[in-house]
């Protein structure tokens, strides 16, 4: 070996014959550090979205990350508060809970200059509540009247082409009618799959697809797709919340950890989801860049109760047995390292008190007490059959390492090494079959992500009988006359409250343990100030200035 | 050769049915895809059925399979889950890919060939050793090992080089994802080389060469290394099939959009569509990769004749 000759320098002198050798081809590499950032353009990390980016068939959180920065619907959720506020909607009322007026600004347009009216939110709900445009996400509109004729449950052909619930009055007017009484229904609205199309998404599809048109703060420049949308500003957004900078370019990742790298190599300015191996070393590397705060999602345990070795009142001193025998504080320290919080209630803190977030609604049942868990366990009988299993999908998300914790924790309290034991399904898509075919013989997880900042999101979707998402199959006659009548309180106060109660039944028979809240992650490079999270963790964009 | 050739080609198409009817299977068997459709919300009964109709996914298998290839033989590859016709993903894809291959398969041969020739010809020495010691430092280090680390210190620490390629993924900026897909290849490329080397200096026609007064650099490369190629050619011929459907993870450390990604993809959201057609395409190239590396052969050793 030569002396004198400092290693680095080799190689930076090996390298840059490397780089010599390839400025004949298209090369940008060599640089490094920029990136090719734009004046005021944020570079942001995104996923490539799973369905087409129609708004109501997205229902992941990366295409409504887009959907967000185009559109504008009726309501928009404060991205500081989740308070429901008037977005498009000048006024929204209603004397019975069940038949609403809505009328929408003055002067509100499409990018490519069409007005928004009526008729643009009344044939954008028609397209997304039909059967035939199989919208993943056609079951939003399932308390307007006429839902059963467009999209019968059973698929066959539709028998009306239109919501019977849904009636152009004037350009600004419509009226809904829904199927019942619905109080907290106008705070839905903020949701994505509300918002109101133009007529080019009818006339052209496939050219919409391409390049969306809405009507929000940016408007889409160009998209190829699986790779990068880069969006700017528009300048003649005519509401109130235009964008504080030029545009931002989502550029899709196949892996966090890649983006990640990117950030610290200042090809990147935004990941709004910091990878799991990285948690340990982000506030040394980021400092005050690094964001952690609560979103809209919890993850539980839920029962199977369609299964009788698990159901029933009988059970559920067994079922809040295993929930007091969870460390909750000790795994989401040791594993998630404080990126979740140990659950006390069935909603989530972004609904904060005003909206229904109660901790400690739970009780005793979600406090880890080993001695009590033993004892409401032994009463019960034992666990069916001496042991229990947690299923879980091992594909994604890393479940297995808090599920053996889980187990962990109830076999120590147990004093039994085989009592708990996780079951990994292998993909997803089985795990869901697994669930929607009543194949669950033990607890298996389950995450809610809320698709709008309301108690009744947690609630009704999850547990009320026969909804939607009501992955266990719990049925009781309590808690749903208490949710009918708390979406029939004309008032905010006494919704809130009937919801309130209708969760203590969900303490008392604990169908689905709550784990932990979900908090969302984000990280940011010197060139951005200003960001923030919402509800949904993702960033507002709109606020956030560069340079 | 001619009907040597076209007998392997007429072989293929047995092999390419089986195979895709192989890979078929084992995605349909991976159960329902499209419940995961819906993420973690239950999907409504009504559009998954009428989802499930469109993609044929309410046929039985070998239905599903023959109304397929029916597409495939029409030159229409089925669509991905999100809308995409699956022959525009391979547009995207398969040039990426090929140019990653490419960088890869220079940078094995070049390298590979020079060492393994370079310590084959000095057996036993210091060279030849510390070779072997690092070529077998070079195969027991997994991709993701290396490639994080050079990207790593190469991307952040140093800042020579982007950590991630940008969609264009132009020739440049692939050197580096290059050189760690191609790195294990390397070391057997080297160790291979090695090998045939030694075995074949102390072959008849080598001495001949030498008896001939030939020059060392003429014996060297017109008849030493040029019959040592066979197993080398044969090992890069099988590789550069599984360089491209390998470079799964070297794809994603560095993001590169390319075949691995998709079919990481195809495999997460279970699309038949687009797993099978994927790999379809790499079984052919496969194979035509085995067909060019026999033909090769005749013209490295001239003993060596096709009927």
């Amino acid at each position: 070996m030569r002396r004198g000759v400092p290693y680095s320098l080799r190689v930076r002198r090996t390298l840059s014959v490397l780089c010599v050798s390839a400025v004949a081809l298209p090369l940008t590499a060599c640089g490094g550090g920029d990136g090719g950032a734009e004046p005021g353009v944020i570079r942001s990390s995104w996923g490539d979205p799973p369905n087409p980016l129609e708004p109501a068939n997205t229902n992941d959180v990366q295409g409504g990350k887009v959907l967000d920065m185009i559109f504008r619907g009726l309501k928009r959720y404060d991205p500081r508060t989740g308070e429901a506020k008037n977005a498009l909607a000048d006024r929204i009322e209603s004397s019975d809970q069940r038949n609403y007026t809505i009328t929408l600004k003055k002067g509100r347009r499409f990018a490519n200059g069409e007005k928004v009216t009526a008729a643009s939110f009344v044939d954008a709900w028609n397209y997304g509540a039909r059967i035939d445009h199989q919208q993943r996400n056609a079951y939003f509109f399932e308390y307007i009247e006429g839902y059963d004729k467009v999209h019968p449950a059973s698929g066959g052909a539709p028998t009306a082409k239109t919501l019977s619930g849904l009636r152009v009055k004037d350009e600004r007017t419509f009226t809904v009618r829904l199927t019942q009484k619905f109080s907290t229904w106008p705070k839905t609205l903020g949701y994505n799959a509300y918002v109101p199309l133009p007529r080019a998404f009818f006339e052209d599809h496939a050219a919409w697809l391409n390049k969306p048109i809405g009507n929000g703060p940016y408007r889409v420049r160009s998209y190829t797709k699986g790779s990068v949308m880069k969006l700017r500003a528009w300048e003649g957004y005519p509401g109130p919340d235009k964008a504080r900078n030029k545009g931002v370019d989502l550029r899709v990742y196949t892996d966090n950890n890649t983006a990640y790298t990117d950030l610290q190599a200042g090809n990147l300015d935004l990941v709004d989801d910091v990878p799991a191996q990285q948690l340990k070393f982000v506030r040394s590397d980021l400092g005050d860049r690094y964001l952690n705060q609560p979103a809209g999602i919890i993850q539980t345990l839920t029962f199977p109760m369609y299964d009788r070795a698990w159901s029933g009142p009988a059970k559920a001193g067994l079922r809040r047995g295993i929930s007091m025998a969870i460390n909750r504080a000790q795994i989401t320290e040791r594993i998630f390292h404080g990126t979740r919080t140990p659950a006390t209630d069935w909603t989530s803190p972004v609904l904060r008190h005003q909206g229904g977030y109660r901790p400690g609604l739970c009780g005793g049942a979600c406090r880890y007490d080993p001695v009590r868990a033993r004892k409401l366990i032994k009463a019960a009988g034992g666990l069916p059959g001496g042991r229990m299993t947690i299923t879980y999908n091992a594909d994604t998300g890393s479940h297995k390492d808090w599920v053996d914790a889980v187990c962990n924790s109830v076999n120590t309290v147990l004093r039994s090494d085989r009592a708990c034991v996780g079951r990994p399904v292998g993909t997803f898509a089985d795990y869901r079959n697994k669930m929607a075919g009543k194949k669950m013989t033990g607890p298996f997880r389950a995450g809610w992500q809320m698709d709008y900042p309301l108690i009744q999101n947690f609630l009704q979707p999850l547990y009320y009988t026969g909804a939607s998402s009501n992955d266990g199959h719990f049925s009781d006659t309590g808690f749903d006359r208490l949710v009918n009548q708390a979406n029939a309180a004309s008032a905010d106060g006494p919704a809130i409250a009937g919801f309130q109660d209708a969760e203590k039944i969900l303490a008392a028979q604990m169908p689905a343990i709550p784990l932990w809240y979900q908090n969302g992650s984000a990280g940011y490079s010197r060139r951005l100030s200003q960001v923030a999270l919402n509800q949904f963790s993702v960033p507002v964009y709109a606020q956030i200035r560069v340079g | 050769m001619g009907r040597y050739t076209l007998r392997r080609l007429l072989q293929m198409i047995p092999v390419f049915i089986g195979s895709t009817f192989l890979i078929f299977f084992m995605v349909y068997a991976l159960g329902d895809p499209v419940a995961a459709l819906f993420g973690d919300k239950a999907p409504d009964p009504a559009t998954a059925a009428r989802i499930r109709k469109d993609l044929y996914l309410d046929e039985p298998l070998w239905r599903q399979y023959l109304h397929y290839m029916g597409q495939i033989f029409s030159g229409h590859f089925g669509t991905a889950f999100n809308g995409r016709p699956v022959t525009e993903l391979m547009a995207s894809a398969f040039p990426v890919t090929l140019r990653l291959t490419l960088v890869a398969v220079v940078f094995e041969m070049a390298l590979g060939i020079t060492l393994g020739v370079l310590s084959g010809l000095r057996r036993g020495r210091g060279l030849d050793t510390s070779v072997l010691l690092l070529t077998l430092v070079v195969v027991s280090v997994p991709t993701f090992v290396s490639g994080t680390v050079l990207q790593y210190l190469f991307g952040v620490s140093w800042g020579w080089a982007r950590p991630s390629v940008s969609p264009e993924a132009p020739l440049g900026e692939l050197l580096l994802p290059g050189v760690v897909l191609g790195l294990v290849s390397l070391a057997y490329t080297t160790r291979l080389t090695r090998t045939s080397i030694v075995e074949n200096a102390r072959a008849d026609y080598v001495r001949t060469a030498v008896a001939k007064g030939l020059p060392r650099h003429r014996i060297v490369t017109r008849h030493l290394l040029r019959n040592s190629l066979i197993p080398v050619v044969t090992f890069i011929g099988t590789d550069i099939g599984a360089l491209m459907g390998g470079a799964i993870v070297t794809e994603r450390i560095f993001n590169i959009h390319g075949v691995g990604y998709q079919l990481y993809q195809g495999i997460l959201r279970q699309n038949s569509p687009t797993v099978v057609g994927f790999v379809t395409i790499l079984v052919i190239v496969f194979l035509l990769a085995n067909l060019l590396v026999d033909l090769l052969y005749a013209v490295l050793d001239p003993r060596i004749r096709y009927a």
